[in-house]
């Protein structure tokens, strides 16, 4: 357990250079960008001498590498400072977003895990059958197809047509998330003030956006399960399990599936950089007010440090999964020791 | 004459019947990818011939016209004919990834070798930033990048050939340091081989087979990374014809029921990746079998 301990506070501390580099790079390039805040604040046509004082009040005047050291010298004391362009201090525009984004993220990640995992197992059990190659077909053209375009034509068939669902937003017109918004996690926040026509309300809301991002991802994990789950069937003890009469569903489902599991969990470290893709996307599609609207947003008026501090939390939540994945890992496979 | 034609026709249907027996569905996987690009590049070859319209004519037809009639796939809000920009916008996201899929290689395989090979403090710094941005997500990178560039078919090329480059290092880098250990490369150092030769002459070829199957599987990304920064509204001016630009804009018109403009660009854009994920996954088990399975 020690040696958890130790490979855990590593790891911790292996992330900051991947953070560090990709704040820089992110850096440099939105200093190379044309436009800066004060010309996307002011527009084109200020006096120079407005924008000259905006530029120096906002410290932009400076250098590039005292502005670089100052930021990372506050970065490093967990300050991520104030927009350029709004009255708004960083870590509350994104602690005001990072909530529908993680709730997104992790609802589309479940139905990715029980579709994918399910149907990769089923296909590997009855391998070079047609039902194999029908799933196999799936996990090819599902990895295919846009998540942005899945979500509209979600949207067209269950939003508009047969009007089953909400296409945007969190909550409907009725709602108002100030009644309940304690964490930011509507579904928590409902559930805690046992406000049943909310609840029921941001659920409905998140159905679309969740299966969008899930269906996409979920052929990966098809694909995953089922080659490993092939090589976990063809070894002796699958074989000795059914030679003592141990039950077919039994020894696929819970035997060979739990040992396939382990190179899968791996994997799914691996698929974060293409869950916050997803996500992203959805945000987009689906008007859902998270990371990927703001960041979108702030590029487009030039919000250095709210980038910066996007960028961050991006960095450090695929650090943190592959983290918690690992940890899981050495839980489940206990021959595996650091 | 009819005779030697059915000669002549023999052979090839042999010939794909034979690596059908050979390598099962993996070969017709091939072959489907295969056919789905060599369409869509006739499309992009040809635009002039098969588009009844000027993708830019604004009175192609009524606005908002379902499919129908002259009309393959409706018209748009600025009553252009949607089938005519589809058939011109394969050009734009073609040339987009296919080329963002050559530079990247270009940089990610020069580098990887670099690195491999050389070892010691210069490897070592070029993993960690190459690291960093594998396992960061592309998209927003792309996203900085396409800002930073501005709009322009080149600036968005370069925006998503700069994610990619990791992919190819790290699979390049790997394999040099296993080849830079075997004997031949020894035996070519001991007979005077300069860097470079063993470089380009010894570890290059030997790398360049395994880069194939995962070009492929990268263009088909890049489609889907190219259509999503358009969708996105960034990386192309409007005066371009472009898949993801033609979704995004047919999504305002969606909750009216206007379900052909972004049902039409969006079913191309997971056509042509279809075409070339499975033109790759085919590549992949008849050159390599155990290289997908990881």
């Amino acid at each position: 357990m020690r040696n958890l301990v130790r490979y855990i506070i590593s790891r911790t501390l292996m992330t900051i250079p991947m953070v560090l580099i990709l704040l820089t790079i992110i850096f440099v390039v939105l200093r190379l960008m044309p436009g800066d805040p004060v010309s996307a604040m002011l527009g084109g046509h200020a006096p120079e001498k407005v924008i000259e004082q905006k530029r120096e009040q906002l410290g932009l005047n400076r250098p590039m590498y005292i502005q670089y050291a100052d930021y990372i010298w506050k970065v490093c004391h967990l300050d991520l400072g104030e927009s350029m362009v709004l009255q708004q201090e960083v870590t509350e525009a994104i602690s005001d977003k990072l909530p529908a984004t993680i709730e997104l993220t992790t609802f589309g990640m479940l139905i990715t895990l029980v579709l994918g995992i399910f149907l990769g197992a089923y296909a590997a059990d009855k391998r070079r059958t047609m039902r194999d190659s029908a799933i196999r077909l799936y996990g090819i053209v599902v990895y295919c197809i846009p998540v942005y375009w899945l979500g509209l034509m979600l949207q067209l068939v269950f939003g508009i047509w047969l009007d089953w669902f909400p296409i945007a937003g969190r909550t409907g017109a009725r709602i108002f998330p100030s009644d309940f918004e304690n964490t930011g996690f509507y579904l928590i926040d409902t559930l805690l003030m046992r406000d049943w026509t909310a609840f029921g309300d941001v659920l409905l809301h998140l159905v679309l956006p969740a299966f969008t991002l899930g269906l996409t991802l979920s052929g990966i994990f098809v694909r995953l399960t089922r080659a490993n789950m092939l090589d976990v069937l063809k070894a002796d003890y699958i074989l000795a399990a059914e030679s003592r009469g141990i039950g077919h569903g039994t020894i696929v489902y819970r035997h060979a599936l739990k040992n396939a599991f382990i190179p899968i969990l791996t994997m799914m470290g691996l698929q974060v950089a293409l869950l916050m893709a997803g996500a992203i996307l959805t945000e987009t599609t689906f008007s859902w007010p998270g990371m990927g609207r703001l960041l979108l947003e702030r590029i487009y008026l030039r919000d250095y440090p709210t980038i910066q501090g996007v960028i961050i939390v991006f960095a450090l939540m695929v650090a943190f999964i592959s983290l918690l994945v690992d940890i899981i890992y050495a839980i489940v496979d206990p021959r595996i020791r650091y | 004459m009819n005779y030697s034609m059915a000669r002549g026709l023999a052979r090839p249907i042999r010939f794909f019947a034979g690596m059908g027996r050979k390598y099962g569905v993996e070969w017709w996987i091939l072959c489907v990818g295969a056919l789905i690009i060599i369409a869509i590049l006739a499309m992009a070859f040809f635009s002039p011939f098969i588009a009844p319209f000027d993708p830019y004519r604004q009175d192609a037809g009524p606005q908002l016209a379902a499919p129908g009639g002259p009309y393959l796939m409706g018209t748009d809000n600025l009553q252009r004919d949607v089938w005519s920009r589809i058939v011109f916008g394969s050009q734009t996201i073609l040339r987009v990834s296919v080329l963002a899929a050559v530079i990247s290689s270009f940089f990610g395989i020069l580098l990887g070798l670099i690195s491999g090979y050389a070892g010691g403090a210069v490897d070592r710094s070029l993993s960690l930033v190459m690291d960093a941005v594998y396992v960061f997500p592309g998209l927003i990178l792309a996203i900085a990048l396409a800002a930073m560039f501005g709009p322009g078919v080149l600036n968005i090329t370069f925006a998503v050939a700069v994610i990619y480059i990791p992919t190819y290092f790290r699979l390049v880098r790997g394999q040099t340091l296993a080849i830079k250990q075997e004997l031949y490369v020894e035996a070519a150092r001991a007979i005077g081989a300069g860097s470079f030769t063993i470089l380009g002459k010894y570890i290059f070829p030997n790398v360049i087979a395994t880069t194939v199957v995962v070009f492929t599987l990268n263009v088909a990304d890049a489609i889907m990374i190219e259509a999503a920064l358009t969708y996105l509204g960034l990386g192309l001016p409007p005066s371009i014809v472009d898949w993801g630009m033609d979704l995004a804009m047919g999504k305002k018109y969606l909750p009216s029921g206007v379900w052909w403009l972004v049902t039409f660009p969006g079913m191309m854009i997971s056509l042509l990746a279809l075409g070339f994920t499975m033109l790759g996954e085919g590549l992949a088990e008849i050159l390599n079998p155990r290289l997908l399975e990881r």
